[in-house]
């Protein structure tokens, strides 16, 4: 696969093992295609496979990251792919500190959730399945990371779509789950046009020569290429983030696809697939720069939006996973907004998707351990499960701090570097975002105190999960805690050494920021704390009139696009399609068989008088001359001397007449 | 000496009557017996040029003709045997089964 690596830095390090990143990517692919073919022969199920993969994935990309905790440059290397006319595209990797990273977002996510689903999963019918699409989806979101070009990226892109298609509707048997599927795969699907378009303007502004992300970043500061071309396809390719990460306003399909298994939860629908859409934003940062400012306003704004509100409907979930959707697409939402106010909040975007990773896979499992025990989804069938569930109560319970904003996890770490980008010259934006961290506050210690706090209100006896699922969920809080400290100032921000636009932001630590993010969080707690105490019945966020009938109706998005396109579509366009199937198409089928038809009586007409008659005639005109010839044949011998002599003399007369 | 066009006529009376007998007898061995006078015929023509032209060729063929009449002569009577013996007669008009 590795043709011509070459070093793209001027620095003294070689490429050591990011070289191999993309073995990192096989991985999942030649374990996908074992647990395929012998995973229901293998004791187990199939698991070993998957498990075994993501492990060495996980070792291989620390080593990759390795390179870069030295100060290695990138590295990138490529393969002739196809070549259309001009267009010579190559299958490749481009690895650099944000290629790093990522990979062990998600090669850890992935471990985690492999080895959680041993136990989540036991005795599901579709076990083995399972780990084979769980594979499939790794491999295509370790091919988005460290594509080199934009058509390998769609590949891995569009392989996700329909992984997470398939996981949503992994229990297919109950409607309500395949159509979650359909919903998130159609949804997605409209955000994916536009971001193929993106992709062909950017291929069109190179004048159809390459689909490589580093020569289309710097050709798109050159003065050969249009700024209306650019912000066009700027604005095309946000239109696949819109899809992917779910942001408003095709939010839509995210807390429907909570209907799929949890494990898929945590690692699709939180920590790798739907940040693909803010990876893509990243990657492609150069394109949004060099637009006109008002694409990177637009990404504000839809970002903003989605932040805010999303918070809100997080507010009056009573299913806990919805609760942590919305909290995804909130927080997804942080990063989009953070993109929008430049490198340096690009930078700190990809910190606060590196933690998100973490602590949101972690709450993700451990509500599915909650979950598995509880056996429902609804927290007004929860509570008390602290005492019963300790190892998931304090796994849950740093994550639900980390996502707060709590110091010193994670969360707090990355929300306060999103903060201090916005804090320089976007007052709005960093308004919305310490708004939003409140909301946040307040939902998280919500979930906590409806879910584990109070008096138990469900049926049966919970009791802890098995080894297997808290195994990861430890490991997880354990990233939680610490890897926040990769970006802290005062621990030296070596993260943004490693991941950086062009020229690494110093980081610092802004006081007053730091400030306002830890009242915002603690403000948010404390009257989470304040309002649920005594665990009231009803909910206080459902006795607030049209506000809390505006969120438990998803501020009516789902019945607009209901009536407003999916029933006009259904009803309207699908009946002028079916008469025009009947009517039309089925009008030019029949008159072409019966055309067809006619033409072949015709022509069986034809055959049978003008052709066979004609082979007749000449057949009885034959018998007919013979039947008048064969009389000179009579047997006599002396009438045939008699014709013998006369010929003789015929022939004697014309003979000397000559 | 007698003269070539006395010769000549003679042989085709002969000729003639040969051809007669061939076409209008019914009986098989007298058309054998007219087919020997045209060959007759045909021998005397021969050596009477042979004579005219001083080439003892002409001779030699009549004895060739002479031959092979004798030959025919042989298998043409054999023949009217086995028809006879067949059938009974042999009047050639009754002989007439290979036709339509």
């Amino acid at each position: 696969m590795v043709v011509a690596a070459e070093t793209l830095s001027a620095n003294a390090i070689g490429p050591g093992f990011s070289k191999l990143a993309w073995v990192v990517a096989v991985l999942p692919v030649v374990s996908a295609a074992l647990t395929l073919f012998f995973g229901k022969r293998t004791p187990g199920r199939g698991w070993i496979y998957g498990v075994a993969a993501m492990s060495a994935g996980f070792v291989l990309s620390v080593l990759v990251l390795w390179h870069f905790v030295q100060g290695g440059g990138a590295v990138g290397s490529s393969v002739a792919w196809f070549t259309i006319g001009p267009l010579h595209v190559e299958a490749g990797q481009f690895v650099d500190g944000l290629t790093a990273i990522m990979m062990i977002v998600v090669t850890t996510v992935s471990l985690a959730v492999h080895v959680y689903s041993i136990g989540y999963m036991h005795g599901d019918v579709r076990f083995t399945w399972f780990y084979v699409v769980l594979s499939v989806f790794t491999a295509a979101m370790l091919n988005v990371v460290i594509a080199d070009n934009l058509i390998q990226l769609l590949v891995g892109w569009e392989v996700m779509g329909l992984c997470s298609y398939l996981l949503i509707g992994h229990w297919w048997e109950e409607r309500i789950n395949s159509n979650a599927a359909i919903k998130a795969f159609i949804v997605t699907r409209v955000g994916d046009v536009p971001f193929l378009f993106g992709i062909f303007v950017l291929i069109a502004a190179t004048g159809f020569h390459s689909a490589n992300i580093q020569q289309v970043g710097e050709l798109v500061g050159g003065a050969d290429v249009s700024r209306g071309l650019v912000s066009a396809a700027a604005v095309l390719l946000f239109g696949g983030t819109i899809g992917k990460s779910a942001q408003f306003p095709l939010h839509v399909w995210l807390p429907d696809a909570m209907q799929g298994p949890t494990p898929v939860s945590a690692l699709i629908h939180a920590a790798t697939m739907v940040a693909a859409g803010v990876y893509l934003v990243g990657r492609m940062y150069s394109v949004f720069l060099h637009a006109a400012p008002e694409v990177l306003q637009f990404v504000g704004i839809i970002g903003g939006i989605t932040m805010f509100g999303a918070a809100l409907l997080a507010l009056v979930q009573d299913d806990i996973k919805r609760v942590l959707a919305y909290s995804t697409v909130s927080q997804l939402a942080y990063m989009v907004t953070a993109m929008s106010v430049g490198p340096a909040g690009r930078d700190s975007a990809f910190f606060h998707l590196f933690t998100h990773a973490f602590f949101k896979a972690l709450l993700f499992l451990a509500a599915g351990s909650v979950i598995h025990a509880v056996h429902s989804n609804y927290m007004s069938e929860m509570g008390g499960l602290w005492r019963r569930m300790p190892v998931t109560f304090w796994t849950f319970a740093f994550g639900s701090a980390a996502l707060a904003g709590i110091p010193p996890l994670a969360g707090f770490w990355s929300k306060d570097e999103l903060l201090v980008a916005a804090s320089r010259g976007h007052e709005v934006v960093f308004t919305l975002m310490l708004l939003t961290a409140a909301v946040t506050a307040f939902y998280t210690t919500r979930m906590v105190m409806q879910t584990f706090l109070g008096v138990y209100r469900g049926h049966g006896e919970p009791h802890e999960s098995p080894a297997v699922m808290t195994g990861p969920l430890v490991g997880l809080a354990f990233g939680t805690v610490t890897v926040g400290f990769l970006g802290a100032a005062f621990s030296r921000a070596v993260f943004f050494k490693w991941v950086f636009f062009e020229v690494p932001e110093p980081v610092t630590f802004v006081p007053w920021v730091a400030t306002l993010s830890i009242l915002a969080a603690g403000l948010g707690v404390v009257a989470g704390w304040y309002v649920y105490r005594e665990q009231p019945e009803p909910d206080p966020v459902f006795q607030l009139g049209w506000f809390s009938s505006l969120l438990v109706n998803k501020f009516y998005l789902d019945e607009v696009y209901m009536n407003g396109i999916v029933l006009p579509v259904r009803d309207r366009v699908s009946a002028a399609a079916v008469w025009f199937d009947r009517n039309v198409l089925d009008g030019v089928v029949n008159g072409t068989a019966r055309l067809t038809r006619d033409l072949a009586l015709g022509t069986d007409e034809f055959d049978r008088t003008v052709i066979d008659g004609a082979v007749n005639g000449v057949a009885q005109t034959a018998g007919f001359t013979g039947g008048l010839l064969r009389y000179l044949q009579s047997g006599n011998v002396q009438r045939y001397a008699a014709f013998l002599f006369v010929g003789v003399v015929v022939l004697a007369i014309v003979i000397t007449r000559v | 000496m007698i003269r070539l066009p006395l010769v000549l006529f003679f042989s085709a009376v002969l000729f003639s009557t040969g051809v007669y007998g061939v076409l209008a007898r019914r009986n098989a061995v007298l058309v054998l017996m007219s087919i020997e006078l045209m060959l007759n015929a045909v021998n005397v023509n021969l050596v009477a040029f042979s004579q005219l032209w001083h080439d003892v060729t002409g001779q030699v063929f009549a004895l060739f003709v002479i031959a092979v009449a004798a030959a025919e002569v042989g298998i043409g009577l054999a023949i009217v045997i086995l028809i006879f013996r067949n059938r009974e007669t042999i009047n050639i008009d009754e002989v007439n089964l290979l036709k339509w």
